[in-house]
């Protein structure tokens, strides 16, 4: 079985799973709402410009949702051992960490799909910025954030106190996606030249490429059993 | 035979080393609060709060020194697999928690009259801070996972995966802003009163020596728990095959 195809396999195993149940994907997106309705309360934003406040606001609920999708990334395979079915299969455990980041992206994409033109709705706010170029930040971050989550998810699902341990070890080591995703949204909801925002986007694609390239080559250490 | 109950296990791990640590240790301690108090003089604008400076800036060095020591350990345990370089990785990644929580908590004392504040947006502050999470983060994950081979590999990656973080997130907080003061030339500053240099290079000197001797004590610990787990493994399995109860 070639390599790409083996990632496609786990994606879609994945992709099947959710859509045959839909649990994780329609209890992360209330998740995600009630996230954007308590900053609604919190924030006046009849005062406060949504530009100033709206990307954090965004990624806050974003993050928080995908570290959610990460943590239950790998439960299938943890319930019943199933993971020992997965170990012994002849493909490369690398291109079973990628199909597993390839089921999150999907999973955070199709939460933010949803939540950016309820987010536009609640808040009032009217985009005008380059969607193309707003839909790449949102892509290259949420790559970055699902490469770095599923290899620690694959360490910490293991564990007694792996749902709270997940957050504790991503959010600190995912600190430059979170500000480049906050930053870039800023500037693009700003409608400012691409300039300005140009590093921030190039930072999100070396974090994605580091980040990817070092799991590939560490993932074998963390499933050794 | 060679049991665990026939093999005296030597405590010492390098011989003379240890006690030379131990001589330096006591011999720069006093010498450095002498000079930190009553030789170099107090800066001009900041006044006496400027000294905590000869704490603050050694323990950074401290800790930068024991989180690098931890990413070349943990690359060198996933490449050799020994005891070692894990039990070192361990050691200097507890010991740079340590230091950087001294560096964390010196920082606000002496912000609060200087800047105004306990605590900025600033790039050294937080980069610096989620440093600190991060391997406290080490920690925690060490302690839960299941056997001490898979607590070890754990960690190791995680060293690594800390150690790419750093550099990532130091320049992006630098893009961010940046007001914490640039002292030493190598940074970029204008350089310090040569007494001032001289005083902040012993105490640097102090607590590298010190961070040596916290190592050693920590990795001679982290021995004798394997020992004490031998030996306790080895009880039981004779316990359970002389008296089957």
């Amino acid at each position: 079985m070639s390599y790409w195809r083996a990632v496609l396999l786990v994606a879609g195993k994945d992709l099947r799973i959710e859509l045959r149940s839909r649990e994780q994907v329609v209890s992360l997106l209330f998740f995600a709402l009630l996230v954007l309705v308590v900053f609604n309360f919190a924030f006046d934003f009849t005062v406060i410009d949504f530009v100033t406040l709206g990307p954090g606001v965004l990624w806050v609920a974003f993050i928080f949702s995908g570290v959610l999708a990460i943590n239950r990334s790998f439960q299938n395979e943890r319930e019943q051992e199933r993971i020992q079915g997965i170990l012994l299969a002849p493909i490369d455990r690398s291109a079973f960490y990628l199909g597993k980041v390839a089921a999150t992206v999907l999973f955070m994409t199709a939460i933010e799909a949803i939540l950016v033109p309820i987010a536009v709705v609640m808040f009032n706010f009217r985009f005008s910025g380059r969607i193309a170029l707003t839909i790449l930040a949102l892509a290259l971050n949420t790559v970055g954030f699902a490469a770095v989550g599923t290899l620690f998810s694959a360490m910490t699902t293991r564990t007694r106190r792996g749902d709270l341990l997940l957050p504790l070890l991503l959010f600190p080591a995912a600190v430059p996606v979170a500000l480049a995703a906050v930053k870039t949204t800023t500037h693009l909801l700003a409608g400012r030249p691409f300039e300005r925002y140009a590093s921030w986007i190039a930072l999100s694609a070396a974090y994605d490429l580091i980040f990817l390239a070092a799991a590939v080559l560490l993932f074998d250490y963390v499933l050794e059993e | 035979m060679t049991g665990p109950q026939t093999r005296r296990t030597d405590t010492h791990l390098l011989g003379w080393i240890e006690p030379a640590l131990w001589v330096a240790v006591a011999l720069l301690v006093p010498f450095c609060l002498h000079v930190i108090f009553r030789v170099v003089p107090t800066e001009g604008k900041m006044g006496v709060v400027q000294r905590i400076f000869y704490f603050h800036v050694p323990s950074a060095f401290a800790g930068f020194l024991g989180v690098g020591l931890c990413a070349l350990c943990s690359a060198l345990y996933l490449w050799k697999r020994q005891r070692r370089y894990d039990l070192v990785a361990h050691a200097s990644a507890e010991i740079a928690v340590v230091f950087f929580t001294i560096v964390l908590l010196t920082g606000p004392i002496w912000a609060r009259p200087v800047w105004g504040v306990w605590w900025t947006g600033e790039v050294r502050l937080t980069s610096t801070l989620v440093l600190w999470l991060m391997y406290a983060g080490y920690l925690i994950l060490r302690r839960s996972a299941e056997n001490p081979e898979q607590e070890a590999r754990w960690g190791a990656v995680l060293g690594i995966v800390g150690a790419l973080d750093l550099p990532i997130i130091y320049k992006s907080v630098e893009w961010w802003r940046g007001l914490h003061p640039k002292v030493l030339k190598v940074s970029g500053g204008q350089g310090l009163d040569p007494i001032m240099e001289r005083g902040l290079l012993l105490c640097s000197v102090t607590f590298i020596v010190l961070f040596a001797l916290l190592l050693l004590l920590r990795c001679r610990a982290g021995v004798l728990e394997d020992e004490l787990d031998a030996l306790t493994r080895h009880l039981a399995r004779r316990g359970a095959g002389a008296e089957p109860a």
